[in-house]
């Protein structure tokens, strides 16, 4: 697999390392509640199709990215700085 | 035998080499199944299952029969396919799976017991009684099924892994393969074209077909020249194809010396390279199969294909009376090819009725061929004809069930193939793979037109959708012979004929299958372990589906196929884990002090990749423990000297460098003074510890972070989270410094007198109190002093740039010698901490709270940090969680160990009375005795309760006190003083 | 009084030759990581110039001549390598000394390509990786920095602690390249 690193152009994936589902980046209010931490803790939808992941381009840039990857076919859709992601 | 005047062979370079013990010759260009058939040597091999006498079936990978071992001892290679091992002076080949010899091999009795081995038979009869399974079953079994053997020596490390960059990898040499390489090289793209064979050219190598008037090799030939000159052309010979991954990525092994009379020096056996390519081109040709019918897996029953590779390409005809057996017109060249180098015909089977003979040949048509005779050669065969049966005598019989196209590779993405009437076989479907492009036979055009036609095609579609112009080609002209076929899977009859020849299954197997309501084609593979393994059903797959379809009554669309995986053909696992054995497995990091210690014969010690050294030995100490002993020694009542350069060292600048570290510890960053030094605990976002360590302000702006050595990376990459994904805004730099200062603790009383002696400045209480830091000058060379403790002692740690870190270390150790110290190693410095209940990742190990190592109040509550919402979850707060105590020994047992569990005295050591467990523990020669650390329920508020340590492992059980963690100077006034 | 003595992470390591490639140690003089803070990057761009007379490297690039080399270094940052940093970059970005934490070697010669080719899951070949290039990879099992910096010539940077497995990595590649001839 290959992910394009929007600093340094598409690297084998053994130059990443993954993190998980992107949900990390929007942490909660630390009074949000526990449902809300729990979810963003510990709740993953399971979906077929577009996921958007973390991964850092540790061998690399140093980059965090927010990666776009479709989990039925592998097709790698997109990968954006985790810095530039609007929220 | 050897057949003259044809052949690519160099008969001018005979090469001599060795099967089974006996010395036979060859030549230049030979396999060893070539070389074996010119000899006659027809079996070869003894089935996987059945142990049945069995020979050399095709001419190239696909072989499921050929299975040999090669070379001896380290250098033993199990399970070569003979068809695909070039000959080489001193090549040493033997059969394996057989015993005591090929020829008498006992468990030849497993084909006497056939009746009751067929499929499923394991899952039937090993089932009761349980235990039996691995004890006797399996061990039994494995024992007299089986492939070759290892050598039993640790094989040399001789692999490498490489990686390969292209526009447009063409896969397969074959006139599709060639074509397109040419197109794409002529259009100026960067093109690999690689082939499993050591000599480009596919099928035109092994037929009497002409391209553009010339020999279709001399043609091949040509156009590899033509190739292999152009700078943007890499030639792949020898190189398999294995895989097909995500973006464009291919897995392939190249056997670099497999040919060679031992490995060049430094050099490899293997290269498994990973090619990256823009754009690939299938052209992987097609694979012949077979007809099923009783017996006919005889030594002699051959494919038709690779009867003509054999006259052709290597001048050997493989028998002296031929016979043929086919349902298409394509297998009619063999007898045709045979009959111009003067082989004898005894007769061609074709099952068709129309069918029309090719040549002067005795045809057989609308007949087939219902089983074949003798036992490990084949002598003769019985033929049901139009009118009734007879039996011819033959030698060899050439096989043609029709032409797969090699599809595999198209699969390996979870692509499934079409099925395609015209040559009743499967055709790769399109898109399967994300960039390839299918041509030639692999694709279904079996004629040599159509695939120099396909190949240029296919490299115009790739350089379209490269963005490149196509260059013009002219198309050469070659035979454009219609493909006719009218399938026949099997012959039916009495006996077992077989499918699947490399794991002995039969048609019967197929149909009990099916019968015993096995009917889905995975479930049929994995009942009968058809098309499993290294196989993976090359030769039988399509023909054991159409069987399946027959007895399931469903068309062969619907029974669908299994799923062809990765690899193609074997790849050793040498070659996938090329260079990681020994040092290439990981980094080894070694500190700048590694030299001296080494030197001081200090055994080192792993601490992940860094060496440290485990303690400095004496002349006269017997045991580490004495070395430790008096290391622990030189640091409560001298000074010691360690180096602790490998922990994490980062270096954080910037207007929010304060608002970064509040939000990663728990406690307060932003009020600490510059040359100030802060302990500090960071949790996981869950509220877990994640590291702890000391933090340092240099300036404003500027912080120095400490890990421990172990975490170094993980907060590294965390420190960056937060900092690029959370909190984008804040601007703050990080940088890790881990490797640019060796950095030493000194610690003990006399640490101060040490270090005045190397510092070009007075070192004063006053200057410098405790917890302060700042830039010294160490004998004229600017470096950073800290005077932190992680001893309990009067301490400081010295960092240096790590050029000068070697002199320093020695000049330090010397001058602390001079003061009745030294140095100290790993078991000192954790007896050390130990005895100050200072904690590690043995006692951190990612399941333990603040509160759990008597730490909860160092969360602020002025502010948020990560992992200070959920540390306050009910279960992460609860009163009974296990927490950090001191344990030491007061029963006759005076002995701790690390990893012992904690139960009350009246209660049995079971893990439902499980109190607690140790993490640490050292003999401190400071108190006298063992100290450890654990952690058990409730324990802060159980000091000097007595409970019961059980180690079952080391057979330990002792009585032990739960204390305060901090065994030695409780008030702290030694490390400030 | 005694002296501190200076090694480099190779200490006494002569330049090899395997075939006709060389690795050979190089003393690339001070390394600084300068890392520009938010919204400096043009700032530092033209401090570089003024004081160093080279141009601040785009990501994957390497400015500057053989003394004194900008060479892009990651997200953001560059590594200033041959002289002291002038005091004027450190307004506009954080700076680092990091002489001492990397292990320099030159591998130069006709098959250098092909010895990184088994390093390196990058593609280096000459017709993309030009001169002036740079990337931050993996080297075998380790993070690392390699530049183009002639026809035949690569610097190859990792961590200082890691000398040793660099040598014995690139060795071994030296030699499986030269014995194929």
């Amino acid at each position: 697999m290959r992910l394009p690193c929007p600093i340094c152009g598409a690297r084998d994936h053994r130059e990443f390392y993954y993190q998980g589902a992107a949900v990390m980046l929007d942490r909660p209010e630390p009074d949000a509640g526990s449902d809300v931490w729990d979810e963003y803790l510990h709740l993953r939808p399971n979906v077929p199709g577009a996921h958007d992941e973390l991964w850092s381009h540790d061998a690399g840039c140093g980059a965090w990215l927010r990666v776009t990857r479709n989990t039925v076919t592998h097709e790698v859709i997109g990968a954006v700085l985790a810095s530039e992601v609007s929220r | 035998m050897r057949v003259a005047g044809k052949g690519l062979i160099d008969r001018s370079r005979p090469i001599s080499f060795r099967w089974d013990g006996t010395t036979y010759s060859g030549f230049q260009g030979d396999t060893l199944a070539s070389a074996l058939l010119a000899h006659d040597v027809r079996m070869v091999a003894r089935s996987f299952k059945y142990h049945r006498p069995r020979g050399i079936l095709s001419a190239g990978s696909e072989e499921p029969n050929a299975l040999v071992t090669v070379g001896r001892g380290a250098d033993t290679d199990p399970n070569v396919r003979a068809t695909v091992q070039e000959i080489y002076e001193g090549l040493e080949a033997r059969p394996q799976n057989a015993w005591p010899s090929l020829s008498f091999d006992v468990m030849a009795v497993n084909d006497l017991a056939a009746p009751f081995l067929g499929a499923g038979f394991y899952y039937k009869t090993f089932m009761w009684p349980g235990g039996f399974w691995e004890k006797l079953y399996e061990p039994l079994i494995r024992r007299a099924a089986g492939l070759g053997a290892l050598g039993g020596e640790a094989a040399k490390d001789q692999s490498e892994k490489a990686y390969a960059f292209c526009d447009l990898l063409v896969i397969g040499a074959g006139p599709a393969g060639l074509m397109a390489a040419l197109v794409a090289a002529r259009s100026g793209a960067d093109v690999i074209l690689a082939d499993e064979d050591s000599l480009m050219g596919g099928r035109l190598n092994a037929e009497t077909l002409s391209v553009d008037g010339q020999s279709g090799h001399v043609w091949a030939g040509q156009m590899v020249e033509t190739l292999r000159a152009m700078d943007n052309v890499r030639l792949m010979p020898r190189t398999t194809v294995t895989g097909a991954y995500d973006g464009g990525t291919f897995g392939a092994l190249e056997r670099v010396s497999h040919h060679l009379s031992g490995v060049p020096e430094g050099g490899v056996k293997d290269t498994f390279w990973r090619i990256v390519a823009r754009r690939s081109v299938l052209a992987a040709g097609a694979l012949e199969r077979h007809i099923a019918f009783r017996n006919n897996d005889r030594p002699g029953v051959m494919a038709a294909g690779a009867v003509r590779a054999y006259l052709n390409r290597w001048g050997v005809a493989p028998g002296k009376a031929l016979t043929l057996f086919a349902n298409n017109d394509d297998a009619h060249r063999t007898a045709c090819d045979l009959l111009d180098a003067g082989v004898h015909i005894s007769g061609v089977i074709d099952s068709r009725p129309d069918a029309q003979a090719q040549g002067d040949y005795p045809l057989y048509a609308g007949a087939v061929v219902t089983g074949g005779h003798g036992r490990k050669e084949l002598e003769a065969i019985s033929l049901k004809t139009q009118t009734g049966t007879e039996r011819l005598f033959t030698d060899c019989l050439a096989v043609s069930g029709g032409w797969n196209p090699t599809v595999h590779l198209t699969c390996h993405m979870n692509g499934r193939p079409t099925w395609e009437p015209r040559i009743a076989s499967f055709v790769p479907t399109s898109g399967s793979i994300p960039g390839m492009e299918t041509a030639g036979a692999c694709n279904g055009a079996f004629s040599t037109a159509a695939c120099l036609a396909e190949g240029v095609a296919a490299a115009q579609a790739s350089l379209a959708a490269l963005g490149m112009k196509s260059a013009s080609v002219d198309l050469p002209v070659a035979e454009d012979t219609p493909y006719a076929i009218a399938p026949l899977w099997a012959v039916p009859g009495k006996g077992r004929a077989w499918l699947d020849f490399q794991n002995d299954v039969s048609v019967k197997d197929v149909k009990q299958s099916a019968a015993e309501n096995f009917a889905s084609v995975e479930h049929m593979k994995r009942y009968t372990t058809q098309g499993m393994a290294t196989d993976q059903g090359k030769n039988s797959n399509v023909t054991a589906l159409a069987l399946l379809a027959d007895a399931t009554g469903r068309g062969i669309p619907d029974t669908g196929t299994t799923t062809f995986r990765p690899p193609y053909s074997p790849v050793p696992l040498a070659a996938l884990g090329a260079g990681a054995k020994g040092k290439g497995f990981a980094p080894e990091r070694f500190t700048t002090s590694h030299a001296a210690s080494v030197e001081a014969k200090a055994p080192m010690v792993e601490a992940g990749q860094w060496y440290r050294p485990s303690y400095f030995p004496v002349q006269g100490e017997r045991t580490w423990r004495q070395s430790c002993d008096r290391e622990v020694g030189y640091v409560r009542n001298a000074v010691g000297v360690c180096d602790v350069s490998t922990l994490g060292k980062i270096d954080i600048q910037g207007p929010d460098a304060a608002r970064l570290l509040d939000l990663v510890y728990t406690n307060m960053f932003s009020t600490l003074k510059e040359g100030r030094v802060r302990y500090g605990l960071m949790l996981r976002e869950d509220g877990y510890v994640m590291d702890d360590g000391t933090t340092a302000r240099l300036g404003p702006e500027h912080y120095v972070m400490t890990t421990t050595t172990a975490a170094a990376g993980q907060v590294m990459r965390h420190l960056e989270f937060v900092s690029q994904a959370l909190h984008p805004e804040w601007d703050v730099r990080i940088m890790s410094v881990t490797e640019h200062w060796a950095q030493f603790a000194v610690a003990g009383p006399l640490a101060r007198n040490l270090l005045s002696g190397v510092l070009d400045d007075p070192l004063t209480d006053e200057a410098w109190p405790f917890m302060s830091c700042g830039p010294v000058s160490v004998l004229g060379v600017a470096g950073r002093l800290f005077r932190i403790s992680f001893s309990g002692e009067h301490a400081y740690e010295l960092a240096i740039p790590a050029r000068y870190g070697d002199s320093l270390f020695r000049l330090l150790v010397a001058r602390a010698e001079a003061m009745a110290g030294g140095a100290y190693g790993m078991e000192a410095l954790n007896v050390l901490r130990i005895e100050k209940g200072f904690i590690t990742h043995a006692e951190i190990d990612g399941r333990v709270t603040a509160g759990d190592i008597g730490m909860a109040r160092m969360i602020s509550a002025k502010k948020d940090c990560m992992g200070k919402v959920m540390a306050a979850r009910p279960g992460l707060v609860q009163e009974d969680r296990p927490q950090l105590v001191g344990l030491k020994p007061v029963g006759p047992v005076k002995q701790l160990s690390a990893g012992a569990h904690i139960c009350s005295r009246d209660e049995d050591a079971v893990p439902t009375d499980d109190q607690g467990y140790i993490t640490s523990v050292g003999f401190s020669p400071t108190m006298g005795h063992f100290v450890g650390l654990g952690f058990v329920k409730a324990g802060l508020g159980r000091h000097g309760e007595v409970l019961r340590m059980v180690d079952h492992l080391r057979g330990l059980d002792a009585q032990v006190e739960l204390c305060d963690p901090v065994f030695f100077d409780p008030e702290g006034g030694r490390a400030r003083g | 009084m005694g002296e501190l003595i200076a090694r480099t992470p190779l200490d006494g390591f002569e330049p090899l030759t395997i075939g006709d490639v060389t690795l050979s140690e190089v003393d690339m003089g001070v390394l600084t990581s300068v890392a520009p803070y938010k919204g400096q990057t043009k700032a530092i761009a033209a401090a570089l110039q003024d004081a160093h007379g080279m141009a601040w490297p785009a990501p994957g690039r390497a400015t500057g001549k053989a003394e004194a080399r900008a060479i892009w270094f990651g997200r953001d940052m560059a590594l200033l390598a041959g002289p002291v940093p002038d005091p004027s970059l450190a307004q506009h970005a954080a700076l680092t000394d990091q002489s001492d934490a990397w292990t320099c070697l030159h591998l130069s010669g006709a098959g250098a390509e092909a010895i990184l080719a088994r390093l390196v899951p990058v593609d280096l070949r000459g017709s993309v990786f030009k001169r002036g290039h740079t990337v931050r990879s993996l080297v075998q099992h380790m993070n690392g920095s390699i530049t183009r910096t002639g026809p035949q010539t690569f610097l190859i940077m990792v961590f200082r602690s890691m000398a040793r497995t660099l040598v014995h990595d690139v060795q071994r590649a030296m030699e499986s390249v030269a014995s194929r001839g």
